[in-house]
C-alpha cells in the first residue's frame, strides 16, 4: 500500500478498516478566481480543432497563447485512424491495393504504387513489369502530384484568406481527375495499380485528351502564378513564417517541399531513382528560405517539372501502343480484360468464351486467383518513393501467404507534422494556420 | 521565426559521403533565387486575372438540372445481365463476393429445376444482394466475374435517406427483359449447353422457350 499521505485540497483521503476512502471536494470559487486574476501573465490554451476548416481535416492543435503569441504547440492526431494497415493483413496482396489507396487520400497513386513495387520486390518480377504499365504508373503518378499540389496551394491561399487561387486550383483538380476517371474509371482512391501492372490500358483517343489537358493546365496555372508570386499581401503573410531551417529538417526526419526549400535538393526520384525516373528529364526545386513562400514557391515550380516529365510519357506511350500493361505470368496477373458494352463495363466477351468455352486450365487460374490470390515468399521489403508530400515508404511483410504479414506506411505527413511545434512557436497565431497548411498534412495518411 | 538551430553547422549535418545518391538530384536542382515582390504594375496583373475571369465561360455545372456525361469507364451502380433469350448470366459462382475487398456482395446459389432454368447450366444466384453502404466502386467484382453477368453501368445518383434501401436486391440489380426476351424461369435453347450461350451461339429466344416479351 502506498505511504502517499500528501494533503490535497482537492480529494484528501484517510485509512479506514475498509480502506483509503477519498472525499472530493471542491475548492472556493471566490479564492479560485482571485488565484487566477492575482497572476500577471495571460495564458490562455486554446485546442484549434479537431473541426477547424483550416487545420486540413482531423488535426488538433493545442495552442499555449500569450496574449497572440503561441508558446507551445501540441498536435492531437488519431481522429481519422481507420486502421486501413492491420485491416490489410485480412486482405489478398490485390485486394490490399484497394485499402492503401484510401489512406493518404490526396494521392491515392502514389500509396498503390509503393505497395506494389513492394510486393513485386518480394516476388522477384520487378524487371519483368511491362514497360507500359511503369510509364503509366510514372504519368498517373504525375497526375496526381498535380493535383495533389493543387490542394495544398489552393487551401493553404484559402486559409490566408485568398479566396480566388482556391477556385483556380480546384477548377485545374477538376481538369486532372478527369483524366483519372477517363483512365481508370474512378477520380479518387481509384486502386489502378495493381501487383504485377496496372488495371487498365489507356482507353482510345486517351493520349489527345492527356495532350490537350496538360496545354490546357499550363495555360491556367499562369492565373495562380499573376495573383500569387510575388503579390506583396501574399509575401506580408508568408514571408519568413513557419521558419525550419536545414538542420531543423534533418533532425526531425522531414522530406518533401519543406526540406527541399530549406536547401537540400532530396528528391527520391533522382537520388534513388524507381519506376524508370532516371530517363526522365526534370529538374528539383529548391530555395533556402526556409520558410511557407519558399514552400509555396516549390510546390508551384513542381506543378511544371510534372508536365515535363508527362509530356515525356505521352511520347513513349504512343509508341508503344497495344503492348501489355500486366506481367505475362498468368499465376500473378489479375485475370481480367474488361470491356465496355450496352451493358456496361465488364469482362469482355473474348475472355468469357476462353475461360468457360475453350480452357479449363485458364478457368482455373482465374478462380484460384480471385479466391485464394496469389502467393508471396516470405520476406520483408522497404520500399520508397517521392510523393507529393515527400518520402514515402512501405514496409510489407510476407510469411509466404497469400495475404501481408504486416504492411507498414511510413507516410510523409505523419513525420513532417511533427515539425509543427518548431515551425510555429513563438508566432503569432495567425501565423500557425499558415505553417500548417505549408507542411500540407492530410490526416488520412497520417492516421491511416 | 521560432526555434533556432542556428549554433549547428547545417552542412555537417548532410552525409558526404553520397550513400543515399544526394549528388544525382543535386545535379538537376534548380535554385529559385528571385524571391523579391514583383514590381506594381506586375502586381496589378493579379486584379486582371480575376476581372478576365468575368467574361469566361463558367466552369460550374448546375448539378440537378444539368448531368454532365462520366466517362465510359465511370465505375457506378452495378447490373445483372441476360443472355439474348432472356436466362439470366449470373450462375452463383460468388467470385464477386470472393473478390470484394469491402465485403459487399451476399450470393446465395441454387440449382436449376429441369426446364424451369434461371441460367443456363446446373446453377443459378438465387440470392444476390450488393449492400451500397459498403460498396466502394473498386471494380474487383466485375472483373472477377467469369461470365460478365456483373458489369458496373454509369449511374451514379445512389444516394438514399435510408439504409435499408440501400442494400439492392437481385430484382434492383437484374438487367430489364429487352426485346426478344423471355422472363426466366423456361428451358434452355433447344439441344444447346451452356457453353453455347458462353460462345454466343444462342442469339435469340426459341419459341419453344415461352412469351417473347416485345417491347
Amino acid at each position: 500500500m502506498s505511504t502517499f499521505t500528501e494533503f490535497d485540497p482537492y480529494a484528501s483521503f484517510r485509512e479506514t478498516t475498509e480502506g483509503r476512502v477519498y472525499s472530493v471536494t471542491g475548492g472556493d470559487w471566490d479564492s479560485l478566481s482571485t488565484e487566477i486574476g492575482s497572476t500577471k501573465e495571460e495564458r490562455v490554451v486554446v485546442n484549434m480543432g479537431p473541426q477547424h476548416p483550416s487545420t486540413h481535416g482531423v488535426l488538433r492543435l493545442v495552442l499555449e497563447l500569450e496574449g497572440e503569441t503561441v508558446t507551445e504547440t501540441r498536435c492531437g492526431i488519431g481522429y481519422l485512424h481507420t486502421g486501413i494497415e492491420k485491416n490489410t493483413e485480412f486482405r489478398t496482396w490485390t485486394q490490399g491495393v484497394t485499402f492503401v489507396t484510401r489512406m493518404d487520400y490526396l494521392s491515392p497513386l502514389f500509396n498503390e504504387t509503393v505497395f506494389c513495387l513492394g510486393v513485386e520486390k518480394l516476388l522477384g518480377i520487378t524487371a519483368d513489369v511491362p514497360e507500359k504499365a511503369t510509364i503509366l504508373r510514372v504519368l498517373m503518378m504525375e497526375f496526381n502530384r498535380i493535383s495533389s499540389h493543387m490542394v495544398a496551394l489552393g487551401t493553404g491561399a484559402l486559409e490566408l484568406g485568398a479566396l480566388s487561387p482556391m477556385i483556380f486550383a480546384f477548377r485545374e483538380r477538376e481538369k486532372v481527375l478527369d483524366v483519372f476517371e477517363m483512365i481508370s474509371g474512378l477520380r479518387m482512391n481509384m486502386a489502378y495499380v495493381r501487383p504485377g501492372g496496372v488495371a487498365q490500358d489507356l482507353p482510345e483517343g486517351g493520349l489527345e485528351k492527356i495532350r490537350e489537358t496538360v496545354s490546357q493546365l499550363r495555360k491556367n496555372f499562369k492565373d495562380n502564378e499573376k495573383l500569387l508570386i510575388g503579390n506583396s499581401i501574399w509575401m506580408k503573410r508568408t514571408v519568413g513564417i513557419g521558419y525550419l531551417d536545414l538542420a531543423g529538417c534533418t533532425t526531425l526526419g522531414i522530406t518533401g517541399p519543406v526540406l527541399r526549400a530549406a536547401g537540400l535538393p532530396w528528391d527520391l526520384r533522382k537520388a534513388q531513382p524507381y519506376c524508370g525516373y532516371e530517363t526522365y528529364q526534370f529538374d528539383v526545386p529548391t530555395t533556402d528560405t526556409c520558410d511557407v513562400y519558399g514552400r509555396f514557391l516549390i510546390r508551384m515550380q513542381e506543378l511544371e517539372q510534372s508536365l515535363r516529365i508527362i509530356e515525356q510519357c505521352v511520347d513513349r506511350l504512343e509508341k508503344l501502343s497495344g503492348a501489355p500493361v500486366m506481367v505475362a505470368d498468368k499465376k500473378i496477373a489479375w485475370p481480367a480484360q474488361l470491356s465496355i458494352g450496352a451493358d456496361g463495363m465488364g469482362n469482355s466477351l473474348a475472355h468469357i468464351r476462353e475461360i468457360m468455352g475453350q480452357s479449363m486450365e485458364a478457368l482455373i487460374h482465374h478462380f484460384k486467383l480471385v479466391t485464394e490470390g496469389f502467393r508471396v515468399p516470405a520476406g520483408q521489403v522497404y520500399t520508397t518513393i517521392e510523393s507529393p508530400r515527400g518520402e514515402l515508404g512501405a514496409h510489407i511483410v510476407s510469411d509466404g501467404g497469400t495475404r501481408p504479414y504486416r504492411v507498414h506506411f511510413r507516410d510523409p505527413s505523419f513525420n513532417n507534422l511533427q515539425s509543427t511545434a518548431a515551425m510555429c512557436e513563438g508566432g503569432q497565431i495567425a501565423d500557425v494556420i499558415a505553417a500548417v497548411a505549408s507542411i500540407d498534412p492530410v490526416m488520412g495518411g497520417v492516421d491511416r | 521565426m521560432t526555434k533556432n538551430f542556428e549554433d549547428h553547422d547545417s552542412n555537417n549535418l548532410i552525409p558526404r559521403n553520397d550513400e543515399f545518391g544526394l549528388s544525382k538530384a543535386e545535379q538537376d536542382s534548380k535554385f529559385i533565387a528571385d524571391q523579391a515582390p514583383a514590381p506594381l504594375l506586375k502586381q496589378l496583373l493579379g486584379f486582371w486575372v480575376t476581372f478576365k475571369s468575368m467574361f469566361k465561360k463558367v466552369n460550374t455545372v448546375q448539378y440537378p438540372e444539368v448531368k454532365e456525361p462520366t466517362a465510359p469507364r465511370f465505375h457506378g451502380r452495378h447490373q445483372l445481365n441476360r443472355h439474348p433469350d432472356g436466362l439470366e448470366k449470373c450462375i452463383g459462382c460468388e467470385l464477386c463476393a470472393w473478390a470484394c475487398p469491402a465485403d459487399a456482395i451476399y450470393v446465395e446459389g441454387a440449382d436449376n429445376k429441369p426446364n424451369e432454368n434461371y441460367s443456363p447450366g446446373e446453377r443459378y444466384g438465387k440470392v444476390y444482394q450488393i449492400n451500397y453502404l459498403r460498396c466502394i466502386f473498386c471494380g474487383l467484382c466485375i472483373e472477377a466475374c467469369p461470365t460478365r453477368a456483373l458489369t458496373m453501368t454509369n449511374e451514379y445518383e445512389l444516394a438514399d435517406d435510408q439504409r435499408g434501401k440501400l442494400i439492392f436486391e437481385k430484382e434492383d440489380l437484374l438487367a430489364p427483359l429487352r426485346n426478344g426476351m423471355v422472363k426466366p424461369p423456361h428451358p434452355m435453347y433447344p439441344n444447346t449447353t451452356d457453353e453455347n450461350y458462353y460462345r454466343g451461339e444462342v442469339t435469340s429466344a426459341h419459341p419453344s422457350q415461352g412469351t417473347v416479351n416485345n417491347d
